[in-house]
Order: C-alpha cells, then structure tokens, then sequence
C-alpha cells in the first residue's frame, strides 16, 4: 500500500464523515418539512430561504446551551453514554460499498473504505453495540425514566436483533457470500435481491425500524409515558449528540438496505451509461443512484413517523417474537427450498 | 508480537478491573472492555469469523442482557453483599492453590513449541464452514441440538405451571 492509496482512503473517509454528518443534519430539516407537510403546516421557514439554515440554527442552540450534569449522575458514564451513541452511529459506513471503482489515469479509486469479508457481520455487530449508549446513558442519569427507557431500548433490541439475523440469514444463502463488495456487484443491472427476497426486506426494514428506535418502535423515548426516555436528564449537545445519532443511524441503515437489497449502486442499464461517460463519470452517476435510493429510505423513515402510531410495549414484543421470528424461519425454509429444487 | 503484548495487558487489567470494581454495573462495564479486547486477539490470530461472533454474542447480546439483569436488580446502589473475613481467607487460599496448580501445570506442559496450523486461513468464513460441515457434522449437529433443548429447558422453568398459578 503506498502513499497514494493511503491518502485516497483518508479522503474518502473524510467525504464518507462529512457526508453522513451533512445528511444527519439536513434529516433533522426535512422531518420538519415532511411533518409539516403530512400535517398541512408550512414547517420551519425562517433561517434563511425556505428556512435552509434551520439545521445550523439547531446546531449552533445545542453548542451554547447550558450543559447540567445532575448531581447523583455518574459524571463519567454520563458523557460516555452520548459519546458512545454517535460513535457507534459513524463507524458502521466503512464497509458500505458506495460505488464501483473510479479509474483516473494511473490511480484506481474504490468508492468503499474497506472490504473485509464479514461486511454483514461487521454491520450486525455495529448495530448490536449501539444499544450500549442508550443503556449506559440512561443508567448513568440516575433517573426512573431514563433507566426505564434505558431498559426498554436493550430488551428491544435484543429482540428486534434475532429476527434481523434470520432475514440476513435468508439473504446470505441466495448471495452466498458475506462481502458487501461482492453482493453489491453479484446485482448488477436489476437482478435486485428483493426480486429473490421481498419477505426478507419486509423482515429487515422492520427490524431497522426498531433497531434504530424509530416511530412505532420509539418506546425507549416514549414522551407520553416516560417524560423523555432515557435522555430525560441530558442537555446542551449531548442531547444533541443523541438525536444526531438516531439520524446518522437512520442514513447508514437506509444505505444498508439499499446495498443489501435494492441494488446499491446498480441500475438497469448501467453498462451503456458506462461505456457511454468513461470510467469517472459513469460509477459517479452510480453513487448518485445509491444516495437516491438511501434518500428514499429516509423519507420512507419519515412518512412513516408521522402515519402510524406508536405500539403499546407488549404490541410490540409480540410482533418482535410470535410474528417477525417465526415469519423470519419460514423464509429461511422457503429459501432453502427455492434453491434446491427450482434455482 | 508488541501488538498482542499490548492487547494481553489490556485483557488482564480489564479483568482485574471486572473483579475489583464496588458497583456491578462498572464491573459489567469492564467485562465488555475484556470481550472487546478477545475480538482484538481472534483478529490477530486470523480467525475473523470467531472475532465477529465473539463482537456480535457476546459484547452485542450476552453482556446487554447482564446490564439489564443489573441495572434492573441494583438499580444504581452499591448493593453488594459485605462477606465475612473468614469467607474472604478461604477464597484468597482457594485462588491461590488453583493458581499455583495451573501454573505448574504449564510448566511441565512445556509451552515453547508454537502451534503450527496446517493451514492459516482456517479462520475465514469459507473454510470454517467446510470443515465444520463436512469433518465435523456430527459433533456440530450434536450441539446445537443440546443448544436447543437448553432453550426448551429454560421456556418451560419460566412459564408457570397452570396448576398452581
């Protein structure tokens, strides 16, 4: 690996940084919009031009707040708990493969930070660990509320986690391997894996939804019941730092499902366009593709917000255990038997 | 080599941490630190499927459900049961006569041939799961069906008896 290779990942992962950060911030601006919309309201308006400088008004409010740290807080789990939460939210876009390579003269850029060969794997951990800052911030607050919510976000997760598994399961036999690199390239064109899995991307978008305490799974903040979950007691960007990394979470499983399933960066007649705009433009046009199908996703996240409510706690452990996990297995069986006698 | 002398210092002083930590929940907290640094040992070893497991089991669902265990038993007080000085003299002469065993045990093991494996990339994805498939089905199938009645097990000791419930 020389120089040259080490400065390209370096920029790329600045850009990959920059652009999940960006993302996040203009997610905050257009779930205003959007509830603003759903409900017939014209939404926030007034920084700047349609209110475009919203989301740095937002940002520059929680970097002067006050910043309290209660009295009988654990002081140090107290600041790990946010810290670990938009850690474990950046991490996961280094193996999400954002376009095909780009050729310029003697350089060959990958548009993916690294291909380890457990991709999915590594995903699966992530999200698995992103539990732990809910858990330790709630528990640091030495509130009711939080430590409930805290609580409720680990059971939640642990119970969403199995039947994402399985769907991952389902998937890994038809793509058969577990580097996102190559399931990304194995859909080439519009061979999609939804084609080969819809009950499986029903599984997973279902199971995003939870693993990232969306609406109708958000019971880890429910403010009708729990004042306001487990970030009751947070302040300033702390709090910030929480609500960042719910929409940087929201963005990295929106490009998630978008490799896994929907394509990544292919499109029905990517070869032409190829051929057509040379080996710089071509897979650009790809990785726009993939930012479209993962904005998709975002606005999908939010339509859904504001359309359904939230479940009540067992409504959902009875989803998460009696429907989604044995739905989970019967896919895995049908699967198996799809390849064996039909493929 | 300096790699995983740095990495076995962590292992052995989170542990240490694990056991001499007042609050539980901190004790929990240092045992995460240990499981992450054993994924740092698998992934020096090459076995990248055996570190993504031990990330995704153990730090990702065994240790969350031991901090809800914790967190909804202790509930933030520094509960922990005060032991007499006699249970603490017997614990400290049990430890130190097991420690002594193991390391005697070592030492006439002898431990300075290193273990060669035939193959080094037996660590990866594919190849765990041809050996594991093909060489060993047998004893595979075998434990995971001892898995499974453990969780038949455990469904059946928490649902209540209809009769006396």
């Amino acid at each position: 690996m020389g120089v040259a290779d080490i400065v390209i990942k370096f920029v790329l992962i600045v850009i990959i940084f920059a652009i999940s950060l960006v993302i996040a911030m203009y997610s905050t601006y257009a779930e205003r919009k959007i509830a603003a919309f759903f409900q017939d309201r014209v939404g926030p308006n007034r920084a700047g031009p349609w209110g475009i400088l919203q989301p740095l008004a937002d940002g520059g409010k929680m970097f002067l707040k006050e910043e309290i740290i209660p009295t009988n807080a654990s002081p140090f789990l107290f600041i790990a708990g946010p810290s670990l939460a938009i850690l474990t939210a950046c991490i996961g876009s280094a193996v999400i493969p954002w376009g095909q390579q780009i050729i310029m003269g003697k350089y060959v850029i990958p548009l993916q930070v690294t291909d380890i060969n457990v991709g999915i794997l590594y995903i699966f951990g992530v999200v698995s660990l992103g539990v732990y800052g809910v858990m330790i911030g709630g528990w640091a607050s030495n509130n009711k509320y939080s430590l409930l919510g805290a609580i409720r976000a680990a059971s939640q997760n642990i119970s969403y986690e199995i039947s994402m598994g399985l769907s991952i399961i389902a998937l890994l036999m038809v793509t058969g391997t577990l580097s996102l690199k190559e399931i990304a390239e194995q859909q080439h064109g519009w061979h999609w894996n939804v084609l080969y899995q819809p009950v499986g991307f029903l599984l997973f978008i279902i199971c995003a939804f939870a693993e990232t305490n969306r609406t109708p799974f958000d019971l880890p903040e429910c403010e009708t019941e729990l004042v306001g979950g487990y970030h009751t007691e947070y302040s300033s960007m702390k709090l910030g730092f929480y609500l960042f990394a719910e929409y940087i979470n929201m963005f990295i499983s929106s490009a998630v499902m978008a490799t896994l399933y929907w394509g990544g960066y292919n499109y029905p007649g990517m070869d032409w366009v190829l051929a057509h705009t040379g080996p710089v433009i071509g897979p650009l046009i790809g990785t726009a593709v993939m930012f479209a199908k993962v904005f998709l996703f975002i606005f999908f996240f939010m339509w859904v917000r504001w359309t359904i409510p939230r479940f009540r706690y067992d409504q959902l452990m009875d989803l998460g255990w009696k429907i989604l996990i044995p739905l989970a297995i019967a896919n895995i069986i049908v699967t198996g038997l799809w390849i064996t006698f039909i493929k | 080599m300096s790699t995983f002398y740095f990495i076995a210092f962590l292992s052995v002083f989170f542990s240490i941490l694990v056991i001499t930590a007042k609050n539980p929940v901190h004790s929990i907290l240092y045992l995460i630190l240990t499981f992450s640094t054993f994924t740092v040992h698998y992934i020096l070893m090459n076995a990248q499927f055996l570190a993504v497991v031990n990330f995704i089991v153990y730090m990702g669902a065994i240790l969350v459900l031991f901090l809800y265990t914790l967190m909804l038993i202790n509930l933030n007080k520094e509960s922990e049961p005060r032991k007499s000085n006699l249970v603490k003299i017997a614990g400290f002469v049990g430890g130190a006569c097991f420690l002594i065993t193991i390391v005697a045990a070592l030492k006439a093991w002898g431990t300075s041939h290193p273990v060669v494996l035939n193959d080094p990339n037996l660590g990866l994805v594919k190849n765990l799961g041809k050996i594991l498939f093909n060489e060993y089905l047998l004893p595979f199938e075998v434990s995971s069906i001892l898995l499974l009645s453990a969780m038949v097990g455990a469904v059946l000791l928490a649902t209540k008896d209809p009769k006396t419930a």
